[in-house]
């Protein structure tokens, strides 16, 4: 059985006399261990086909499975303790808490989890030493570069070993070389085991991937 | 890191948004403080300067017989000398339960004699309890000192054609008239004032005491329960409280006090204004904050928690400078406010914990809503990226 399985999967939002068709009937296996792009247009409904994965948009009709878990059958806090133990995300924009170090923003997913401090530490620690910024723990969001910023987003995503890594256009605001960096740290990541879900409408990102997955107007071309 | 560690690192690296958040709550607090403070003090300062206008409590003889104004108060049996209160008696009133809201005690001794062809009323008082009680005396000349000296009241001192200085004859003795008092409009006026013993000797009534005027602090005003401790000590007596007085001064307290509450409550509520906007506000700026929350598995009770946390902590401090700079502004202003330097600033740690309390509490409700409103947010939306 694949680690996430989706079937059939609609979601549509109304809006007033409109209804907008984001996703409309969509299959995909995804093994554990693979490393997955999802390419599309704007409008395509990659995005929201991400977030429906992330736990974090009922669909309008199909199931979700996850690592055997029907996610949307979970009430809206066991969905959410789901997210924390087995879902990682990257996004966009980073999403940094600003007021945390890149240490304490690393740490935040382990605030609710049952380990002591000094775990929390050196988990963290082995999360940033992986994307290389075991050096700059104590800097605040702005004081690192975007890239840095970036790797701290990571670091955050992987902290708590989640089964699934999940990313939404992680090179949308990164020069091509800073890019480079981080999908070779993504397909680092990927080869010691890590499954990874990732949004892009950047083609030269697919080339890190095992497989691409092309949406078309809501449905998988 | 714990969710605590997220609430203080946010309060301590937004300070700006954390010293307004403060100091709209602080001043609401600061506010309330001071007007408890004042009123509090300012009652003391009140009650003292009232405790100065006479008596609040008149014990004279039980008696059926036909009684004798006194101002306007029933003195009963006066004029038939029955059963009059022993002199001993008067240590009994300073021994009930709350004899330490008494303040004077002044007994003293009636009766009718003839001067120079005149008849006249004489009191026997104790001239230092006496001049303690009734503040509002102008005495042209002196008060008594010794046995040989009488004060007369100005209509006495008319129809006697005498002034200070002078002598009069009462019952054969000569007594120099040491002072004369200024027109008080009461029945002190018409009297002839010795000094009680002397009085008791002229009038026959050693070791007995017509009645008792006691003067009884208002702190919580235990007028009633004084009027029956006093009753069960001297059952031969009527005690009787003069309620005038005592509905007068209550009346003044509670106006005042009312005033001060009414003016607490409407600052209160706009400190929790101040805090309810701020906490709204600082939640939309939070919005996607929030969504990473969500989004990385914070349950609705963690978020809540984050947002309450931070509500805590400032309104404890708000409270902690509050009540400082309440009690401060308490004390700049109180010698302003009473009117005089004689006035003291009460430190009541009632107020202290209460400011505390009400800003955490008013705090905390403030932001209810804001936390309950930051739990809902639905994180896709707030993350609006993904």
């Amino acid at each position: 059985m694949a680690l996430i399985e989706i079937s059939n999967l609609k979601k549509y939002y109304v809006s007033g006399d409109d209804t907008v068709e984001a996703l409309r009937g969509v299959d995909i296996a995804i093994e554990a261990g693979e490393f997955i792009t999802i390419m599309g247009q704007s409008g395509s409904g990659k995005s929201t086909l991400l977030s429906v994965l992330g736990g974090m948009n009922h669909p309008t009709e199909g199931e979700v499975e996850m690592a055997g878990v029907k996610l949307y059958d979970l009430s809206g806090e066991k969905l959410a303790d789901f997210r924390a133990g087995n879902l990682g995300f990257v996004f966009q924009s980073f999403h940094l808490i600003p007021y945390l170090t890149a240490m304490e923003n690393v740490m935040l997913p382990l605030a609710i989890a049952n380990m002591k401090g000094a775990q929390k530490r050196g988990a963290a620690k082995e999360a940033l030493e992986r994307v290389g910024l075991g050096n700059k723990v104590d800097r605040l969001p702005n004081q690192l570069s975007g890239g840095e910023q970036e790797r701290v987003a990571i670091a955050r995503a992987i902290v708590n070993s989640p089964h699934i890594l999940l990313a939404d256009e992680p090179t949308g605001n990164l020069d091509s070389k800073t890019s480079e960096e981080v999908m070779g740290l993504f397909r680092e990541l990927n080869q010691t085991g890590q499954t990874v879900v990732m949004v892009t409408h950047n083609a030269e990102n697919c080339q890190y991937a095992d497989r691409t997955i092309q949406l078309k107007d809501g449905m998988v071309v | 890191m714990k969710l605590h560690n997220i609430s203080i690192n946010n309060l301590r690296r937004r300070k700006a948004k954390m010293a307004f958040l403060t100091i709209g709550l602080m001043v609401g607090i600061a506010t309330i403080v001071t007007l408890v403070t004042l009123t509090k003090s300012m009652s003391s300062d009140i009650e003292r300067k009232m405790d100065e206008f006479g008596a609040n409590i008149l014990i004279t003889p039980q008696s059926n017989d036909l009684s004798m104004s006194y101002g306007g108060i029933s003195l009963g049996g006066v004029t038939f000398d029955q059963r009059e209160i022993r002199e001993e008696d008067l240590a009994k009133i300073t021994s009930i339960k709350n004899n330490k809201n008494i303040s004077t005690v002044s007994p003293k001794v009636l009766g009718g004699v003839r001067v120079a062809e005149k008849d006249i009323l004489l009191v026997g008082v104790n001239f230092d309890s006496e001049l303690k009680m009734k503040q509002w005396w102008q005495i042209f000349g002196e008060a008594p000192k010794n046995e040989g000296e009488v004060l007369l009241g100005s209509d006495a001192a008319k129809a006697l054609n005498v002034m200070s200085g002078d002598t009069v004859e009462i019952k054969g003795e000569k007594f120099k008239v040491a002072g004369v008092l200024d027109q008080t409009g009461s029945q002190d006026d018409a009297l002839v004032f010795a000094p009680l013993m002397k009085a008791q000797k002229l009038l026959g009534k050693e070791g007995r005491i017509t009645l008792v005027e006691v003067a009884a602090l208002c702190a919580g005003c235990p007028i009633g329960d004084m009027v029956v401790q006093i009753a069960e000590k001297l059952p031969e007596a009527k005690v009787s409280a003069i309620q005038q007085v005592v509905e007068s001064r209550l009346h003044a307290l509670d106006q005042f006090s009312r005033f001060s509450y009414g003016v607490a409550a409407v600052v209160v509520f706009i400190g929790a204004l101040i805090v309810f906007v701020t906490m709204m506000g600082s939640v939309n700026e939070r919005t996607t904050e929030i969504g990473v929350f969500r989004a990385i598995g914070f349950r609705r009770s963690h978020i809540m928690r984050i947002i309450l946390l931070e509500a805590v902590l400032v309104s404890l401090l708000a409270g902690l400078l509050g009540y400082a700079s309440g009690m401060g502004a308490a004390k700049l202003t109180l010698p302003i406010m009473a009117e005089g330097k004689n006035a003291v600033l009460i430190w009541d740690s009632t107020v202290a914990f209460g400011s505390i309390a009400l800003a955490l509490v008013v705090g905390v409700l403030a932001s209810l809503y804001p936390a309950l409103h930051a739990s809902k947010m639905d994180p896709t939306e707030a993350l609006r990226a993904l």
